[in-house]
């Protein structure tokens, strides 16, 4: 660590408060308008407090996006449960049963994640329509958990290698089969490794909206579209489409600050090789 | 023997995903490749048919897009995402370097600011896109804040201006990119020179004196359009580049903080005993340890700009003309205007983008993993 001499030390402090500042400032936009009435809301008086605070706005955002909020999370829930658990086997054999090929198959995999969805999106709504899946929930969610499974199983591979080999080949020795290692021993010591994927992948679909506009009708849309609805229009009371954006981030943001440091590790694991 | 049977079960538990991947990545890709040559779509009877009848056209639909004359558009989209990419890697890296090593510096309460720092990107960029769309209201939000002061409102029209700067001629193209690629053999050259290897210095002189040859002498042999077509950087951008850069600069500074904490101590305290100061130790040990964060950075920046979407649809709608990008593009070609194969010619041209920066990265990463 870089020590500062005293009379300096407060220079860091006033660029961060400022930076921090700055990046707060949207965030002081969306909760003041959200809170006044639409009947007081003109351009010129955008950045001043409420004078009355109003939660009528946030009723009525929860009565139109509720139903929308509910697709997201059965949406997000089953997708990200179901990735996280492939993902998890997949780790494990890529990183404790090492065959031929899959040096070449694992990149082959990889890449797969960093794709432009739009080059896969026509022959996958052909695809769904003809499986008779396009437009509901089940769809998106298979969608979700193939897109997912490079992400999931690069994480866990990684978390894997940490796993000492000899740990397995003891128990190899001792008799224990491919699942039975799996169960008692990897499966047992994977909980932080679930912790990182799931918050990870639970983002990453709440977050989603290409699939989500592409792929669902009215009944089965996710939060995003709804809200990208909402906010659409031209002449629109924007109480409504902030105290929605509110609705809308709450559960991911819950997530970044209940369990900012699994976040940080699941975003880094993005990036850093594998 | 047990062990092989265990090893046929790994393999056979890996498989599913293999075919899943297999299919949904690679047989999509070839599928939609192969849709791009087709004339899907250029027949509105036979467009929403569900077993269309396709004619195989080759690569038409991509010289309409290169050279056609109704596809202008798509080739202002590739210079917005030029350009979109340029500024908003610039302020990620600026921002998230400056915000790592302002953090670096013993900080007290260094959670929060981190956490401040880092909230957006958990956001979605849909709620992002919604929540600057107001800020940035030609008659409200940050151009109403000059008043707050007592000065005049700006009337910058931050989604909406026509406004063009920068401009050039598309069939220019070729000069630049000869002039482009001088620069960097020239510096080839000199780091050769530096090195006093020979063949290098040969084999770089002769290419150099050769693209510049070809560069002034009008760049033979290439005619991208038969007639000028201007493109430049749209100013409608700079908001869209704002709010892409208060999303994403945490998780520059989130790399760059966990590079920062992965430089040994004693490498400092060293350059310090010898008497660097404060600045001397950054410049001359730091940054340069930095630099395959900053690669990594670029790179997964990269890819994400080229594919920006979301947060543009929120932001300025899917089809306000001066903020398109090709990933939008392919989206309203498309699905709006069911022409499948033009939109698939998109999509593959942005695969291919995308593939440029993210095919070497993985393969560089996973050979040195090999080599470890």
């Amino acid at each position: 660590m870089t020590r500062r001499r005293g009379r300096l030390a407060w220079l860091p402090y006033l660029f961060l408060t400022a930076a921090a500042l700055l990046f707060l400032v949207p965030v002081y936009l969306v909760v003041i308008t959200s809170f006044k009435d639409p009947a007081t809301i003109n351009l010129a008086t955008t950045w001043q407090v409420p004078e009355r605070w109003y939660w009528q706005s946030f009723r009525e955002a929860w009565q139109l996006l509720a139903p929308k909020l509910l697709n997201s999370a059965t949406l997000t829930v089953f997708a990200t449960v179901l990735s996280a658990m492939m993902g998890s086997m997949n780790g494990y054999v890529l990183s404790k049963w090492r065959f031929r090929g899959a040096n070449i198959l694992f990149p082959l995999m990889l890449f797969g994640m960093f794709i432009p969805y739009q080059s896969i999106l026509i022959p996958l709504f052909q695809f769904l329509r003809d499986l008779n899946l396009y437009g509901g929930i089940p769809g998106l969610i298979l969608v979700h958990v193939v897109y997912g499974l490079p992400i999931t199983t690069l994480i866990f591979r990684n978390y894997y290698a940490e796993i000492p080999d000899e740990m397995v080949e003891a128990s190899k020795i001792d008799g224990a089969s491919f699942f039975g290692i799996y169960r008692h021993l990897i499966f047992p010591l994977s909980l932080p490794g679930f912790v990182v994927v799931i918050i990870w992948q639970f983002t990453q679909i709440w977050n989603e909206f290409l699939f989500a506009v592409t792929l669902t009708k009215v009944e089965s849309q996710p939060i995003t579209v709804a809200l990208a609805q909402l906010a659409g229009g031209e002449a629109v009371k924007w109480n409504l489409p902030m105290a929605g954006a509110i609705l809308a981030a709450l559960p991911t943001l819950l997530v970044y600050i209940l369990l900012g440091r699994y976040f940080i590790r699941g975003l880094l694991a993005g990036s850093v090789k594998g | 023997m047990k062990g092989s049977r265990d090893r046929l079960t790994a393999v056979l538990m890996l498989t599913p995903s293999l075919i899943l991947v297999g299919i949904f990545v690679y047989g999509f890709i070839a599928r939609t490749f192969y849709t791009s040559l087709t004339n899907w779509g250029s027949d509105p009877a036979q467009a929403l048919a569900r077993n269309p009848v396709l004619r195989f056209v080759g690569f038409s639909n991509y010289r309409e897009l290169f050279t056609g004359f109704i596809d202008v558009r798509f080739r202002q989209d590739l210079v917005n995402t030029f350009f979109f990419t340029l500024f908003f890697l610039l302020g990620c890296l600026l921002i998230g370097l400056t915000l790592a090593i302002l953090l670096d510096q013993d900080i007290r309460g260094e959670g929060v600011f981190r956490t401040i720092f880092l909230f957006p990107m958990s956001l979605s960029f849909i709620v992002t896109g919604t929540v600057w769309r107001w800020l940035l209201q030609p008659r409200g939000g940050v151009n109403v804040l000059p008043t707050l002061v007592g000065a005049e409102p700006l009337e910058f029209r931050w989604l909406t201006s026509r406004n063009q700067v920068w401009q050039f001629n598309w069939q220019d193209l070729p000069v630049y990119t000869g002039a482009l690629v001088a620069v960097v053999l020239a510096w080839l050259l000199l780091s050769a020179w530096r090195q006093r290897r020979r063949g290098r210095v040969v084999a770089a002189l002769v290419s150099l004196l050769f693209i510049l040859g070809w560069t002034v002498g009008g760049t033979p042999g290439i005619e991208l359009l038969p007639y000028p077509e201007t493109h430049g950087f749209n100013l409608a951008f700079i908001g869209i580049i704002a709010a892409a850069v208060w999303q994403m600069s945490g998780y520059t500074m989130a790399l760059y903080l966990a590079g920062l904490r992965g430089i040994p101590v004693e490498l400092r305290e060293a350059a310090q005993v010898d008497g660097a100061s404060g600045l001397q130790v950054y410049r001359y040990v730091v940054l340069p340890l930095l630099q395959p964060i900053t690669l990594s950075a670029m790179i997964i920046l990269g890819h994400i700009s080229l594919k920006i979407f979301d947060l543009i649809f929120a932001m300025a709608g899917a089809d306000n003309a001066t903020t398109d990008v090709p990933a939008l593009l392919m989206y309203l070609t498309t699905f709006r205007g069911n022409q499948f194969a033009k939109g698939a010619a998109i999509a593959v041209v942005l695969l291919l983008m995308v593939a440029a920066v993210i095919v070497p990265y993985l393969w560089s990463s996973l050979k040195s993993e090999v080599r470890r």
